[in-house]
Order: C-alpha cells, then structure tokens, then sequence
C-alpha cells in the first residue's frame, strides 16, 4: 500500500528523459568512433605499408590506451554521462570500466583491491563471451563441418 | 566508402543499444554481455565475417566483435587441431584487446589518484 503511493509520488517527480535525442547521440558519437577507427586502419595501411590485421590491431590498442587515460585522468566519465552508449559500446567501453574499477578499489591494496576488482565489470564480458563462444563453436563443428 | 560504412554501422550498434537501455531495465552490463554473445552468434556460421569485408574498421570495434574474435580463433584453431582446438584457440584473436587493457589500466592505476 505504501509502496505503490511512494512509486506513483516518485513517478510524477522522476526527470523527464529525451530518449530521441539520447539515441541520436549516441548514433552520432558512436559513428564517429567507427569512422575514427576505419581512417586509423587506412592511414596505417597507406602510409606504414602495413596488413589491414595488423593495421587493425594496432588500431584495437590506441583505442584501449586513449580510453584508459582518459578514464583515469577523471573526464571519461563525465563524457559517459553526455554521450551514453556511444562511447561504453565500443571497445572504449571495456577499457574504461577495467580501468575504472582498478582505480575504484586502489586504496584497498594492490591484491585484494586492483588484483581482485579489476575484473569486476569485464568479467561480464569475459565469461559470456568465452561461455557462448565454445556452445556455438561446438555446435558448429558437431553439424557444420568446417572450412 | 568503407569510411562512411563504419559511420554507419558502428552508430547503428550504439544507437541500438541506447534505445535497448532507455526503455527497458537493463543496465549497460546486460547490453554489452548481449551484444558479446550476438556477436559469437553471428559469426558460428561466418555472418559477421561479410559484415567486416562490407563495413571495415567499424564492425571491429563494437563490442560484438569481442565475441566474433573469440569464435573466429577457436574454430580457426578446430581445423587443424580437432575438437580440443576449440579451447586451445578461444584467445587467439582477442589476446591483444585483452592484455593491452590489463597492462595500461594496471600502470594507470599505479600513475593516476582515482577522482572523487
């Protein structure tokens, strides 16, 4: 009884969210990450005579190393906040919540506080990836054959 | 073209999401856990290979294409190491994203004082 008076109250107070406009950012922001990402990889291949796989690496690693320094220099998370999914669905995504749980739990000892937390968020990741990857991959090889 | 291929699909993916995340309960772990997962569904039957061929840079750094790598070693290994190739290949691909965030956030939680 109370609960639903409070839920109804809460409603009417909760902010208003523009989710036509969060979507077109994140559209936009995470474009222009892919865009970024391609115009690496042709510049490494015109310019270094590089393999697109290795040109693509190298891209994968500047990516992951802004994305850390940015996060751990303070301002990752304010543009989070502005830009949404657009910047936690690409790679930068990973690296930030690695980077940012690590420095979360740095007070608490290099062990048990970066050893143990840095995983925290990724780990998602990790696990159901490796998890799905092995299930589909197995299916795969028993019915599909391969090659 | 590929340039404005990757504009596309990359924003098509996060647009995606976002739109996933505002109407519904879902925080942004189960999205990315989704995705991973979409993404090795994907490619067990070498869909999002053509994706990368058609779009470039753009379809590799969506975290889709985690769970494409992840597959894509593993089966790559499965052809000429039979079954068991399947685990000893699983971190192939992925192994370079994967060290290069330990190593950098490790040295930055070392270097920076966490904010706040």
């Amino acid at each position: 009884m109370r609960n639903t008076k409070y839920d109804r109250i809460a409603d009417n107070h909760k902010a208003e969210e523009d989710r036509v406009g969060n979507a077109v950012v994140a559209f936009l922001c995470g474009g222009f990450i892919g865009l970024l990402g391609e115009g690496i990889i042709e510049v490494f291949c015109t310019y270094y005579h590089m393999s697109r796989n290795e040109a693509s690496t190298f891209m994968i690693v500047i990516f992951i190393f802004i994305a850390s320094l940015c996060t751990s220099l303070g301002f990752f998370d304010k543009l989070v906040t502005k830009f949404k999914c657009g910047l936690l669905i690409p790679i930068t995504g990973f690296a930030h919540s690695m980077t940012s749980s690590s420095l979360d739990y740095k007070r608490e000892g290099p062990i048990y506080g970066i050893g143990s937390n840095m995983f925290k968020l990724a780990g998602s990741v990790i696990l159901y990836g490796v998890v799905s990857a092995w299930f589909f991959g197995m299916i795969r090889y028993v019915i599909g054959g391969l090659g | 073209m590929l340039l404005f291929n990757s504009f596309l699909f990359c924003g098509f993916v996060c647009m995606i999401s976002q739109i996933i995340l505002d109407n519904s309960k879902l925080t942004p772990g189960h999205i990315t856990s989704i995705l991973v997962v979409l993404g090795a569904f994907l490619d067990s039957f070498s869909i999002y290979d053509e994706i990368i061929k058609v779009v470039g840079g753009g379809a590799l750094l969506p975290i889709t294409s985690f769970g494409h790598s992840l597959i894509h070693g593993a089966l790559a290994k499965a052809e000429s190491m039979g079954m068991i190739g399947i685990l000893m290949g699983m971190f192939d691909l992925t192994a370079t994203g994967i060290s290069a965030a330990i190593i950098f956030s490790f040295i930055f939680t070392l270097i920076f004082k966490p904010k706040n």
